[in-house]
């Protein structure tokens, strides 16, 4: 463990600490392993897509408006994230409690929207177990969801300790990597979109 | 360390997302491409997407150890396309099965 | 899915068989003894605060290596049971269900429980001391990677007393491995257990990552690391790309086995064979994970003991590089027979065989080093020249195998069984014996005594060799793999018999192991100056064993092998006279083990579909993760005069050592 009490003021806050260098580049390797991690689950769905057992396919299923909703709420919050950050480094404690609040909210609606979606599907008879296609789609879309809920839960913590001792090199660096978390999630997101949604629209 | 412009970084990130979001929903749903275009444009802007929230968003490119960064997340594209095509290709593609 | 049901499994406890009652009397007496002797030594306190809270990179590699002998015994035990039964023809001594469990057991315990430990632990030692660090980046989360491997290994283990163990191989091929042909247990065990050490073996991964590109001595260039620590880099990259396919892998087939998915079933319109293309996207790098660091390992010992620099260090980086790419594009070479279709296995035939390229040109390196050089013949060289010819024979039979068309006569025969423990005994296990004698010294102050581990070696290497050379010649003749009998005539008897023999000598091999360690802990040569073999690299320059902050100052590097010019060139006494500075160390924290803990509860709860307890089980991991969240270790400092006191005692003792010796 690098000592965190060593800090070199002329980067930004996160960055000052040996400590937090060390912590977000192991979050970046991190990330790495979660792109493998969901591309298994893309080649999985990919694989299954047309395996519907004769069961509601995914131009059955999908509704343009819920997705799009979905995708622009979640586009958002990567956005106000990003902002949040830029007022954590521009110090203002206030800018980034407020930023991320948003953030949340707006996660939050992408959650409520996804969790109704899964309960409308399941309720019409297309649950995980109706066909591969199905399982595949609830592992992959419902990963990404779990992801967010963590998320959402782990920002929370990040705030309380932000909220209560102000920015440190130690709560800097955690809001920086929570917010590398949620772009990251968007990021997936965007791919979900194009290769479940978007397709499953077409073909 | 600020950059007076991360602002405007920010919102020209976000203007492309949503730009590219919306294209990729118009061509996939307004036009009448053959299905293997529609796949390649859609797929391509996804990657351009993915590249404005790597930069403009994450800072990929930021701090002591943006190289390590940059081939770290090239390899896990790597791996991952990988993964996908191959996986695709042989359990779909191949000549014996089904 | 309902949270209440706790249905009981027919058996809960595993009855009818002679032999697992043996075992369940063995396990409670051991556990019996175990705790009669911390307690009545007082020990549970030191157990507590020396080992189950450490975050000291040193111990965890000795708790990683106990944890792999003893299961490099359990997979022993389980390789000799089989080779009894297939001694001769039509024998009744394992029926052919016991039989599927054991070969499912010995194979997913060998990889997953034995070797991964094995070279983690070897890691954990060496990798910090050789690049001059004081610790790993995150020591807790280092905790926390053993801990996990460890649970998951328990779990894996208590199936064959509890529930019963799994017997689909262990590829755990679907639909085999699915619900209709196998409820109960068995699978799900093999899954949880494989998903928990997984996780902890990803964490170890992203770990020695940051550790070997963020933390090296000063001076320390990529280009002037170690080769294991090299080796290390490299494992640790293909790790983090690897690691997380198994994860979603085993979580599809526990969806579809727990939940009633259809990834893998026919059912449902499922592909069977999907499990089979995921399995080895992870599979193949899997075996590159544990070659590697074997292959970085005998680099040390070549140079060491051949008294000369490692020939060739950058062709050897860039073909370590080379595989670590390739790995990831040769999967399909495990399922040829499949039925790709030929544009497929031709792809993937010839990526086979290119990576076949870099691992010769690493032969030739090791050879060239050889060349000229003043060899010592420990043991530690003794199983790095063996391991040469017989590395060689395992590559050139795998080149055999991934020729498509003519896999379609090897696949699934005693050949390829005989090719992959050429490769995983011959480089990973000798690997792990040269490098656990080498860097025994450095972990306890003492060395292995020579003599019984060269009895040891030479039975070993006969024994092994007497049970794998006759399987290309019976798997050539057209003997299957995972069959638990034969019938006579087929002229496989007598080879059989040659094979069950070389097993045992293998097994007494081991024992002779064993002895030797406990013979050297009261009569081992003690290792005074911390350098016993005249080393290389930084390892050997600190006290053995190192003290707790590795290095009193950190050591700065110029040259490839720093150890062995600063010894020449009288560095050491500059780097003396710099004054001491307080060191900053981790704190112990119980919290790894709490952790896993509830993720071994969690497990277990889901090997039987007990819902409520799974969920109860991971609550308890995400409260001890908020938990950690809020509880910010600020380490803590090694004032100098303490840090004075340990390096003058050592000064002392191996002053007295040398004046005895010259
Ligand atoms: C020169 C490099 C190598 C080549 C060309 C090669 C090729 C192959 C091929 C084609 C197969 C599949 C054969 C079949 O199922 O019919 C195979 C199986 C296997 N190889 Fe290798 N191999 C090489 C090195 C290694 C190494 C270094 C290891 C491990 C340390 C290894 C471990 C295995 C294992 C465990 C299997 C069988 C797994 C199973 O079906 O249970 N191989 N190898
Ligand atoms: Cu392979």
């Amino acid at each position: 463990m690098a000592n965190p009490s060593q800090v070199d003021t002329s980067k930004p806050l996160e960055y000052q600490s040996e400590d937090g260098k060390l912590k977000i580049l192991g979050i970046w390797a991190f990330l790495g392993a979660e792109i493998v991690l969901f591309a298994t689950l893309f080649a999985t769905y990919l694989s299954l897509h047309g395996q519907t057992a004769g069961g509601p396919t995914s131009q059955d299923l999908f509704e343009v408006k819920e997705f799009m909703i979905e995708t622009i709420l979640l586009l958002t919050s990567s956005f106000t994230c990003g902002l949040a950050v830029m007022e954590m480094r521009k110090g203002s404690k206030k800018g980034y409690l407020c930023w991320m609040l948003v953030t949340l909210l707006l996660g939050l609606g992408f959650l409520v929207m996804e969790i109704n979606e899964f309960a409308t599907y399941v309720s019409e008879g297309a649950g995980l177990s109706r066909s591969a296609f199905l399982s595949a789609f609830f592992a992959l879309v419902g990963t990404h969801g779990a992801h967010v809920t963590l998320g959402i839960g782990w920002v929370l913590l990040v705030l309380y300790q932000v909220y209560k001792q102000g920015f440190t090199p130690v709560t800097a660096r955690k809001a920086f990597i929570t917010g590398l978390y949620w772009h990251f999630l968007d990021v997936v997101w965007i791919f979900i979109f194009t290769a479940v949604y978007l397709l499953g629209m077409v073909s | 360390m600020e950059h007076p412009n991360t602002l405007k970084k920010h919102i020209f990130g976000f203007l492309w997302s949503l730009i590219l979001t919306f294209a990729a929903l118009l061509i996939t749903l307004r036009t009448n491409l053959p299905l293997g275009w529609k796949v390649t444009i859609i797929v391509t802007l996804a990657f351009f997407q993915l590249i404005i929230q790597l930069l403009y968003f994450m800072h990929l490119t930021e701090g002591d150890s943006k190289w390590i960064q940059v081939v770290n997340i090239v390899y896990g594209l790597f791996v991952a396309i990988v993964t996908v095509a191959g996986s695709i290709w042989i359990m779909l593609y191949n000549t014996m099965t089904h | 899915m309902d949270l209440f049901n706790f249905k009981k499994p027919e058996h809960f406890f595993v009855t009818g068989e002679p032999m697992i009652y043996m075992a369940d009397v063995l396990i409670v007496l051991t556990m019996l003894g175990i705790v009669f002797v911390l307690t009545y030594y007082k020990k549970w306190r030191w157990l507590w605060d020396e080992w189950l809270t450490t975050v000291d990179h040193k111990k965890i590699g000795i708790m990683y290596l106990i944890s792999a002998v003893l299961m490099l015994f359990r997979g022993g035990v389980d390789a000799v049971l089989m080779r009894t039964q297939l001694a001769l023809p039509n024998l009744k001594f394992l029926n052919a269900q016991h039989y599927n469990e054991i070969f499912t057991t010995h194979g997913t315990i060998m990889i997953i429980f034995m070797a991964m430990p094995f070279i983690f632990g070897l890691m954990n030692i060496a990798v910090p001391l050789q690049i001059g660090a004081r610790d790993v980046a995150f020591p807790a989360l280092n905790a926390l990677s053993f801990w996990l491997f460890a649970a998951g290994a328990l779990l894996f283990n208590i199936s064959f007393v509890i529930g019963g163990s799994p017997d689909a191989g262990w590829t755990s091929y679907t639909p085999l491995a699915g619900n209709e042909l196998d409820p109960g247990p068995g699978e799900n065990y093999y899954l949880l257990g494989l998903q928990i050490s997984g996780i902890g073996t990803l964490m170890s991964g992203i770990n020695f990552l940051v550790t070997i590109l963020k933390m090296r001595a000063p001076g320390m260039k990529l280009m002037k690391m170690p080769m294991f620590t090299w080796s290390t880099l490299i494992t640790s990259i293909i790790i983090i790309f690897a690691f997380p396919v198994l994860t979603v892998a085993l979580a599809l087939l526990t969806m579809d086995r727990l939940f009633g998915a259809h990834f893998f079933t026919i059912a449902g319109d499922g592909m069977p064979m999907l499990w089979a293309n995921l399995f080895w996207i992870w599979g193949h790098p899997e075996v590159y994970i544990v070659i590697l660091p074997a292959f970085g390992i005998f680099s040390e010992v070549i140079s060491t003991f051949a008294r000369k620099r490692l020939f060739g260090y950058s062709a050897m980086v860039y073909s370590m590089v080379a595989i670590s790419a390739l790995s990831f594009v040769v999967w399909v070479h495990h399922f040829f027979t499949m039925g790709s279709g030929p544009w497929i296995n031709s792809l993937f035939s010839i990526t086979t065989m290119l990576i076949s390229i870099p691992t010769g040109v690493k032969i030739f390196n090791w050879l060239f080093t050889l060349y000229k050089g003043r060899i010592r013949f420990t043991t530690p060289m003794l199983w790095t020249l063996a391991f040469i010819p017989t590395f060689l024979v395992g590559g050139i039979t795998g080149v055999m195998l991934a020729s498509a068309p003519a896999d379609y006569q090897y696949h699934n025969s005693y050949f390829l069984i005989s090719h992959f423990h050429y490769t995983l005994i011959g480089g990973t296990v000798f690997a792990c014996f040269a490098g656990l004698i080498y860097w025994w010294p450095k972990m306890f102050g003492f060395k292995l005594n020579e003599r019984l581990g060269k009895w040891s070696f030479w039975i070993f290497i006969i024994g092994f060799n007497l049970c794998f050379i006759p399987m290309y010649l019976i798997g050539l003749k057209g003997m299957p793999r995972r069959i638990y009998t034969y019938p006579a005539g087929l002229g496989w008897g007598t080879w059989n018999m040659i094979e069950t023999i070389g097993a045992y000598l293998m097994g007494i091999g081991f024992a002779i192991f064993v002895y030797c360690i406990i013979y050297s802990i009261r009569h081992g040569e003690r290792d005074t100056t911390g350098d016993p073999w005249d080393g290389r690299t930084l390892e050997w320059s600190t006290s053995s064993p190192a003290p707790e902050y590795n290095f009193a100052r950190i050591p700065q590097v110029n040259e490839i092998d720093a150890f062995w010019y600063r010894k020449r060139n009288k560095a050491m006494k500059v780097e003396e006279s710099k004054p001491l500075k307080p060191i900053h160390m981790p704190n112990k924290t119980g919290l790894p083990v709490i952790l896993s803990i509830f993720m071994f509860i969690a497990g277990f709860g889901f090997v039987f579909e007990w819902h409520l307890i799974g969920i109860i089980g991971l609550l308890g991991v995400l409260g001890c993760l908020a938990w950690r969240s809020l509880h910010e270790d600020k380490g803590f400092y090694i004032p100098v005069d303490i840090i004075q006191q340990t390096e003058a005692k050592w000064k002392k003792v191996s002053a007295r050592g040398k004046s005895i010796t010259s």
